[in-house]
């Protein structure tokens, strides 16, 4: 028995050498793995494709259906109707069709393809620094706050930010966090199921300019189609030309429908950027007359014509989530342990630069055994200190949650899972409260594998709307900065690291 | 990267003690502009009117990448109608300005904040949320 043990020390101490590193964290047989681009570790609810080049949605099917529908009616007018109508009339028809299809397949494929406007999740320090903040606010009680909001005057106009409790970050304001691809987008206007993507601030030219073009182009097809038959059936008798060209009458139908549904979308979009509101302000009425006699949409500029320019010729912001750079596998600096304060800093960083789902599924095997036995410090490569305090199981239950919902600085996890779900819930049950747009009508999808939830896709998930009486975060945000000292405090550390994992022992009973 | 040699090193002997973010300014709208208000924890570290110089220079060059002016519709007019592969060869204004703010930061940090043991993290590889100063240990450091 004894040999046993000390030849499997001696394996282990074996290996151990072997790595880079020589912390009991990371696990003996870790290889240095070629680096990682972001993407690959990208936390929202994408697909990625071309290397982190392309980026959607992750349901696409109904993206695949508008495109077949307008390749195969494109096709069945340039295969069928254009030979006729170049002959009868003139080639410049099939010209203009040619050009009109291709700029309609370019801005959709721009628009699925490009990143909305993705605001990337706070890094571990910043969600930190924002819950110590919120936290000296509530006056450090142990339960989960309200929804957390922050009010800020833009242009003579109160408007509240509210804090994303997914993406850890106070959202700027026009962002909303979409459920469907767990992200929150700047300047978000919907989820477009049938481009598969969001639309938001880099993608809503793109996506105006297709359903335009489209627009055009499904007039122009019905306009040339019924001409072609009308023409025919001079020639040869109305029933005789519907037979020879049965395609035609596929594409009427396709196109009578499609013409409603798509000049009218256009027509409301047109209407959104002469006033420079999103479907989301619209749907909710936020800057509507009807609200109150001085409630006007701060972010308009007044006319027409600039709010036209704004949206469609302004610059175009760069994307913020850098998908095809690497991933940092580097390990920072660790300062020699000489108090609390210098460790807690750099492992801190250390965790926040090797969070990789491997580590974290390893880090939480190593904080539960570490918990199953009553032991030891383990400073160097983990800040959990674990003491039993029975003294503390009274307030367990409050402070166990306030552990899962707070941010994950003090345990090296790189997907809080927990919190996101109850956040997740908490969006459905607000998205489900909201008025069904009448576009909606033409956005349905029938996928039976989504809930009917998500066949709103204009639907604006918002965290659980605060009550009247709720927190201010904005005056004591003045005086945070003085408490952030005292955050690294040894002894405050401990009875957090303890309390996450009390949490986390909670949550494998789960 | 914003950082050079001298940073690196400092890096690798120092150790930080605490990181300071600097967030954003909605009150004029969406427009990327960061608070010049001076945290506290930078009281003995730097000029408060050096620091609110350097945000308010950051300020200027947002402000001007997101500005709405003949230059930016000729560019947009432009990507129209060229069904935006013309970026494919050419840099946004935007991309233009925020390699100037890339420049500007580093040379802040060699010249002003590396010597008082800080250092400016450009806001864009923080999704423009935040500007985050790390500060570090007070050693004496590069001199």
């Amino acid at each position: 028995m004894h040999l046993g043990v000390s030849e499997s020390m001696r394996e282990c101490e074996y290996s151990q050498i072997s790595t880079r590193s020589s912390t009991p964290m990371e696990t003996p047989y870790k290889k240095r793995t070629p680096k990682k681009r972001k993407w690959e570790i990208f936390p929202g609810r994408n697909k990625f494709y071309c290397d982190g080049r392309i980026m959607m949605a992750k349901q696409t099917g109904v993206f695949y259906l508008t495109l077949i529908l307008i390749l195969v009616t494109c096709g069945l007018f340039f295969t069928f109707d254009c030979p006729f109508l170049a002959q009868q009339l003139t080639p410049v028809i099939p010209v203009i069709g040619g050009v009109l299809f291709l700029f309609v397949l370019g801005t959709l494929l721009r628009t699925s393809f490009s990143d909305p406007g993705v605001l990337p999740r706070a890094s571990p320090d910043e969600a930190a620094d924002l819950e110590r903040q919120i936290d000296v606010a509530n006056g450090g009680t142990g339960y989960r706050p309200p929804p957390r909001t922050k009010e800020v005057v833009i242009n003579g106009q109160t408007v509240k930010l509210k804090y994303c409790f997914t993406c850890k970050i106070f959202r700027p304001p026009r962002a909303s966090h979409c459920s469907l691809c767990d992200n929150c987008v700047e300047r978000f206007d919907h989820h477009c199921p049938w481009v598969g993507n969001c639309v938001g601030r880099r993608n809503y030219r793109f996506f105006y300019m297709f359903i335009l073009s489209l627009s055009f182009l499904t007039i122009f097809i019905f306009a040339f189609v019924i001409t072609h038959i009308i023409l025919s059936s001079h020639q040869n008798g109305f029933l005789s030309a519907l037979k020879n060209s049965p395609a035609s009458v596929l594409e009427v139908v396709v196109c009578f429908f499609s013409v409603w549904s798509i000049v009218g979308l256009s027509g409301f979009h047109t209407y959104l950027i002469s006033s420079n509101q999103t479907t989301n302000e619209d749907i909710k009425g936020s800057w509507s007359s009807k609200r109150g006699k001085d409630n006007y949409n701060p972010y308009s500029y007044g006319n027409i014509f600039t709010n036209c320019c704004a949206a469609l010729c302004g610059p175009l912001p760069p994307s913020l989530i850098d998908r095809r750079g690497f991933v940092e596998a580097d390990v920072p600096q660790l300062a020699p342990p000489t108090n609390g304060i210098t460790i807690y800093g750099s492992t801190q960083s250390q965790q926040s630069h090797t969070c990789d789902q491997d580590q974290c599924i390893q880090s939480t095997k190593f904080v539960l055994q570490a918990a199953a036995t009553p032991l030891l410090q383990h400073q160097s490569s983990e800040p959990v200190i674990l003491t039993t305090s029975p003294e503390n199981g009274g307030t367990l239950p409050g402070r166990a949650s306030l552990a899962l919902t707070g941010p994950c600085t003090s345990l090296p996890l790189g997907q809080p899972t927990p919190p996101t779900s109850t956040s997740s819930l908490s969006c459905h049950e607000a998205a489900d409260k909201l008025p069904v747009h009448g576009h909606t009508l033409t956005h349905n999808h029938s996928n039976p594998l989504q809930e009917s939830l998500f066949q709103h896709h204009f639907l604006t998930p918002e965290e659980v709307p605060s009550p009247p009486g709720m927190l201010h975060c904005g005056s004591p945000m003045g005086h945070s900065h003085t408490t952030q000292a005292g955050f690294y405090d040894p002894a405050s550390q401990d009875s957090l690291h303890e309390d996450s994992v009390r949490g986390l022992v909670k949550l494998s009973s789960v | 990267m914003a950082e050079t040699h001298s940073l690196q090193d400092m890096r690798q002997q120092a150790a930080i003690t605490a990181k300071v973010f600097i967030q954003r300014d909605y009150s004029s709208g969406t427009m990327c502009q960061f608070q010049t208000k001076f945290p506290s924890e930078l009281e003995n570290r730097i000029d408060k009117q050096q620091f609110e110089e350097t945000v308010r220079a950051l300020n200027n060059m947002y402000a001007e990448a997101e500005k709405l002016g003949s230059q930016s519709y000729i560019e947009g007019c432009l990507a129209c109608l060229t069904a935006y592969t013309v970026f494919l060869c050419m840099e946004t204004h935007y991309e233009k300005v925020l390699k100037k703010i890339a420049k500007y930061i580093q040379e802040q940090n060699d010249k002003i904040y590396a010597p008082r043991g800080l250092l400016l993290t450009d806001p864009i590889e923080r999704g423009l949320r935040v500007v985050e100063i790390t500060i570090f240990e007070d050693r004496s450091l590069t001199r």
